[in-house]
């Protein structure tokens, strides 16, 4: 069922596209060598080219570069093998020299494409139109002082990559997905640490609606958006506003929008007559950047095992199903915890625990995947004691449990707490004969017919043995002993 | 003979020879500021404590035979270059008090060559401008005085006309000057000086304060080709911090000086003449020919047909890039600041009070110019016109070796003149301005006098990083032009002279009003 906005004369079709701005991961800023460690003291980062003095000039960070192709491969993209730096000029406080060098008609990177799953497990190709490299600017701070505004400049200057993808997103879902997705990319090539709360992925929404088989109508841009969820309820908002508008005999203008995520609408912010006239023109300070075809092959080579590449593997190789491969795969660390302990093991049951037992033990304790209490080789020592016999699945857990209080091995809670799996069939028969004779008549029903009271004997004699009877030899001896 | 009138090369060597000291070459140096630059107004800072120590520290190196290209040579710097800890003011009101804390690739290479800097010259505002009237410290004085009308006041052409004034004056043995559409070249013809613009890339624009990026040429002024190849090797080089610096190794300038031009191929460009241009540039010009193919060169017509789009193409690509280049005066961290009641009446009191009138008038043409809608008939256009200009030359360097132009189609004219009417004055701008579209090198030479006894310059221009050519064939016009006319005012002709009342301030000038 796809995605609709229902109005009083209909449904309407929703159309989204994405401009995500990505901070790249570097030690030195786009066109200076100053630093950009994020929370440094205001103003420590800037050099004189960042605060744009007299006579200085940029000269572009071979580093930042090499992110911006990285991403442009992760994107299935095509990379331009010369692309060019453009000033967009106007004027304001944070922005020291007037303009921001960005790439305006000549990208870094071309056409590309991201594939994202839907909740029904399938997946939808979206278009990405381009990812150019562009400067950050600074931060204007209008609440430090009574009557002055500060300026920030350690932002300015810093390397952000400009992903913009067509106009292929019909849900919130799916730009939720989108984003998620991007984020994802972002993090396995080591380009953008994708952190939305500290700004270094922000999103700008372009939305539009239409009745089914439409040509685009008006959009509108909501900008500056810095989260998943806020992203998905400015869609909705945005798209129910247009549509509104529309039913009410109105026009939607181009113009560019606010999502007040505490009163859940979108206002307006910049009319396309106030637009601004950037009076783009390349940058004479900078050359044309030509990159080299053996140089994109190294970074080619060097790059990571992406998730979609990851996550059919993770299918083939372990036989897992699309979704747990799929969430196996979300973040990098945790496809490889998971494969560390799927390692030589039964994958499945690998996945079964880390997607059961363990996620739901770090969304307890409120810990991450890198600070686990529980490490990957300790969980796979746990699965090791399962399959040796030493300890039963219902141990297992109680065994986790005290994993995750100490973040000792499994093997010394096995022993501290004396939980190794009875497999004495002496033990396990003298059990078996005591619980049915404490419950002659549960027998004598269960020998007229009622089946289904032999998971009642089963549990009976596992408590007499305190858990630790193995579970085979239990049902072995109780079928014997019940005839 | 004074220290002041020798050529910057001949200063070397009697340095080199212990005949004099590097104090006592910078002393007579700053006398003859003192004297004349109240006058002249060539210098708008004259840095004579640092001057000194720097000669002090240049005699000590010499004496333990530490001898780099410039050890103890006085020279200047246009006000255009920054320098550490010394005001740099581009001829601007809104960088009246601007310290830099950073010195200029240009000028730090001059340090290490062993330059001694005696201060700062005038020049155009931002360096927009062919007569120096559009400073904002006042305008300066030509040193050079018409036979008939002595009283009139000549413009030293522009925008490095400090620089010029100063080395044709004796104040400097040599000074540094950027050419962005002539702004080294015409001031040094109206000042009977040399003057090269070298191959855009060739000196690094870093800490120089921008006027058009793809236009500004740092370059040397001196009163001898040879002199000018000295200081080039010196300011020049590849330099990182530049991103449209050139990674070309250097030539060998100053040998490049003794090379003979016979059996070189000179092109003469029909389209360098102008309406009412006076016929004795056009006899001198004559004369060049005579003396190159004298020389043994041989002389070949050649056309570069889009000289006229020159000046139009030029008066869209400088101020387009100036208008986005002085975007960053805006009174926040830097400079002047005029505060309003708002960020908005910040920046716009800070810039009506900071820039005069020819930088407002060029961010306006340079800001329409790039607007929407005016952007492919203007910029886009003059970007494409452009090229057509770079491959004149490049279809003409297949056929010759180097052109022969005139520098500029007047001689200095009086201040004031010209003032009514911006285009007269761009004028002055017509034979220099394709070499700087075309980022190919080019010297002025004095080659002679016009009927009022003012000087005129002949312009070589040579092929991309081809500066050898030009100063060998610059050296053979200078040998056969045998100029040895001196300005009026100059170091000598004050000698004895006791000093003016007033001493110059010393590194801090007055801001203007």
């Amino acid at each position: 069922m796809s995605y609709t906005i229902k109005g009083t004369d209909g449904p309407w079709e929703v159309v989204i596209g994405l401009e995500v701005h990505a901070q790249v991961i570097s030690k030195a800023k786009l066109f200076s060598g100053a630093a950009t460690d994020f929370g440094a003291e205001p103003n420590t980062q800037v050099s004189f080219v960042d605060a744009a003095f007299p006579g200085m000039l940029p000269v572009i960070n071979r580093e930042c570069v090499a992110q911006a192709v990285r991403t442009g491969l992760g994107l299935n993209a095509h990379i331009n093998m010369v692309s060019r730096f453009d000033r967009k000029n106007y004027f304001y406080a944070d922005l020291p020299a007037g303009y921001q060098i960005s790439q305006y008609q000549h990208p870094i990177v071309g056409e590309g494409t991201v594939e994202i799953e839907l909740p029904d497990s399938s997946t939808k190709p979206i278009g990405i139109t381009r990812l150019h490299l562009e400067q950050d600017a600074g931060k204007s701070l209008h609440d430090q002082h009574p009557t002055k505004s500060l300026i920030d400049l350690n932002r300015a200057g810093v390397a952000l990559m400009e992903i913009v993808s067509e106009p292929d997103l019909r849900s919130p879902e799916e730009a939720g997905a989108y984003l998620r997705k991007l984020r994802t990319i972002l993090r396995y090539l080591g380009t953008c640490d994708g952190n939305m709360e500290e700004g270094s992925l922000r999103a700008d929404v372009n939305v539009s609606v239409r009745k089914h088989g439409e040509p685009y109508r008006t959009r509108c841009e909501v900008k500056n958006v810095n989260s998943v969820r806020f992203v998905m309820q400015a869609i909705e908002a945005e798209a129910k506003r247009q549509v509104e508008v529309w039913e009410s005999g109105g026009t939607v203008e181009q113009e560019t929008r606010l999502f007040d995520a505490a009163r859940g609408v979108t206002r307006s912010m910049r009319t396309k007559e106030d637009a601004h006239d950037y009076r783009y023109f390349p940058d004479p300070d900078l050359l044309p950047l030509v990159l080299d075809e053996d140089w994109i092959a190294e970074l080619k080579a060097e790059l990571p095992e992406l998730p979609d590449v990851k996550k059919a593997r993770f299918m083939q190789q372990y036989g897992l199903p699309a979704y747990d491969a799929g969430v196996l795969v979300a973040e990098q660390a945790t496809a490889d915890f998971y494969e560390t302990v799927a390692a030589g093991r039964d994958a499945k049951q690998a996945a079964n625990w880390v997607m059961g037992d363990f996620f739901a033990a770090l969304n307890r304790t409120g810990r991450t995947i890198v600070d686990s209490p529980v490490s990957a080789p300790n969980l796979s020592k746990l699965l090791d004691l399962i399959a040796d016999g030493t300890i039963n699945g219902r141990i297992a857990k109680e065994v986790f449990e005290a994993m995750v209080q100490t973040g000792h091995d499994p093997a010394s809670i096995v022993e501290a707490k004396g939980l190794r799996q009875v497999t004495d069939t002496g033990a396990v028969d003298a059990a078996v004969e005591r619980v049915l004779a404490a419950n002659a008549d549960k027998v004598a029903e269960y020998r007229s017919g009622k089946d289904k009271l032999f998971g009642f004997f089963v549990g009976q004699v596992m408590k007499a043995m305190a858990g630790k009877g193995n579970p085979a030899l239990v049902n072995e001896a109780l079928r014997r002993s019940l005839g | 003979m004074m220290l002041t009138d020798l050529t910057l090369a001949a200063a070397r060597r009697g340095l080199g020879e212990r005949a004099f000291t590097s104090r006592e070459l910078t002393e007579a140096h700053l006398a003859a500021i003192e004297a004349l630059n109240p006058r002249l107004n060539a210098f708008i800072t004259v840095t004579g404590e640092q001057a000194l120590a720097q000669a002090d520290a240049s005699d000590a190196a010499l004496a333990r035979g530490d001898d780099r290209p410039l050890t103890g040579v006085p020279i200047a710097m246009k006000d255009l270059f920054c320098t550490e800890g010394v005001r740099t003011t581009a001829g601007s009101r809104i960088l009246g008090r601007f310290v830099p804390p950073y010195e200029s690739t240009v000028s730090a290479n001059l340090l290490r060559a062993g330059a001694v800097f005696l201060g700062k010259t005038n020049m155009d505002e931002f360096a927009m401008g062919s007569s120096n009237m559009t400073s904002a410290y006042g305008p300066v004085e030509n040193p050079w005085k018409r036979r008939q009308d002595a009283d009139a006041v000549l413009v030293p052409g522009g925008s490095s006309g400090g620089s010029a004034a100063a080395v044709a004056a004796r104040l400097a043995l040599g000074a540094t000057g950027t050419d962005t559409g002539g702004s080294i070249r015409q001031p040094a013809s109206f000042c009977g000086i040399v003057g090269l613009k070298p191959t855009y890339g060739r000196c690094s624009r870093w800490g120089v304060v921008a006027f058009a990026s793809s236009l500004d040429h740092p370059g040397p002024l001196a009163r001898s080709v040879e002199d000018c190849a000295i200081l080039l090797g010196a300011m020049a080089g590849h330099d990182p911090k530049d991103s449209t610096s050139a990674d070309v190794p250097l030539g060998d300038y100053q040998g490049a000086c003794g090379r003979s031009v016979k059996g070189m191929r000179i092109g003469v460009p029909r389209e360098y003449r102008a309406d009412g241009m006076p016929e004795e540039i056009e006899a001198l010009w004559r004369q060049g020919v005579d003396w190159l193919r004298d020389a043994g060169a041989e002389v070949v017509d050649v056309s570069l047909p889009h000289t006229k789009y020159g000046l139009a193409t030029y008066y869209i690509v400088a101020p387009a890039e100036a208008s986005s280049n002085l975007a960053r005066y805006d009174g926040v961290r830097f400079g002047l600041r005029t505060n309003g009641k708002d960020l908005r009446d910040l920046y716009e009191r800070t810039r009506a009070e900071g820039f005069g009138a020819e930088v407002r008038r060029r961010v306006l043409i340079g800001t329409y110019v790039l607007s929407a809608g005016y952007y492919d008939a203007y910029y886009l256009r003059a970007q494409k016109v452009r090229a057509l200009i770079r491959r004149d030359f490049t279809e003409a360097f297949a056929r010759v070796d180097a052109l022969l132009t005139p520098t500029a189609p007047s001689a200095a004219f009086v201040q004031g003149e010209k003032m009514d009417d911006p285009i007269k004055m761009y004028l002055n701008d017509l034979f220099t301005v394709p070499a700087d579209l075309a980022g190919v090198p080019a010297i002025s030479v004095p080659a002679g006098l016009d009927a009022n006894g003012l000087p005129i310059g002949l312009q070589v221009i040579g092929k991309p990083f081809d500066e050898e050519m030009v100063f060998a064939v610059g050296a053979a016009l200078e040998r056969a032009a045998g100029f040895d006319a001196l300005p009026t005012i100059r170091a000598d002709s004050v000698a004895g002279q006791p000093p003016p009342p007033c001493p110059l301030p010393q590194g801090e000038g007055e801001l203007p009003p």
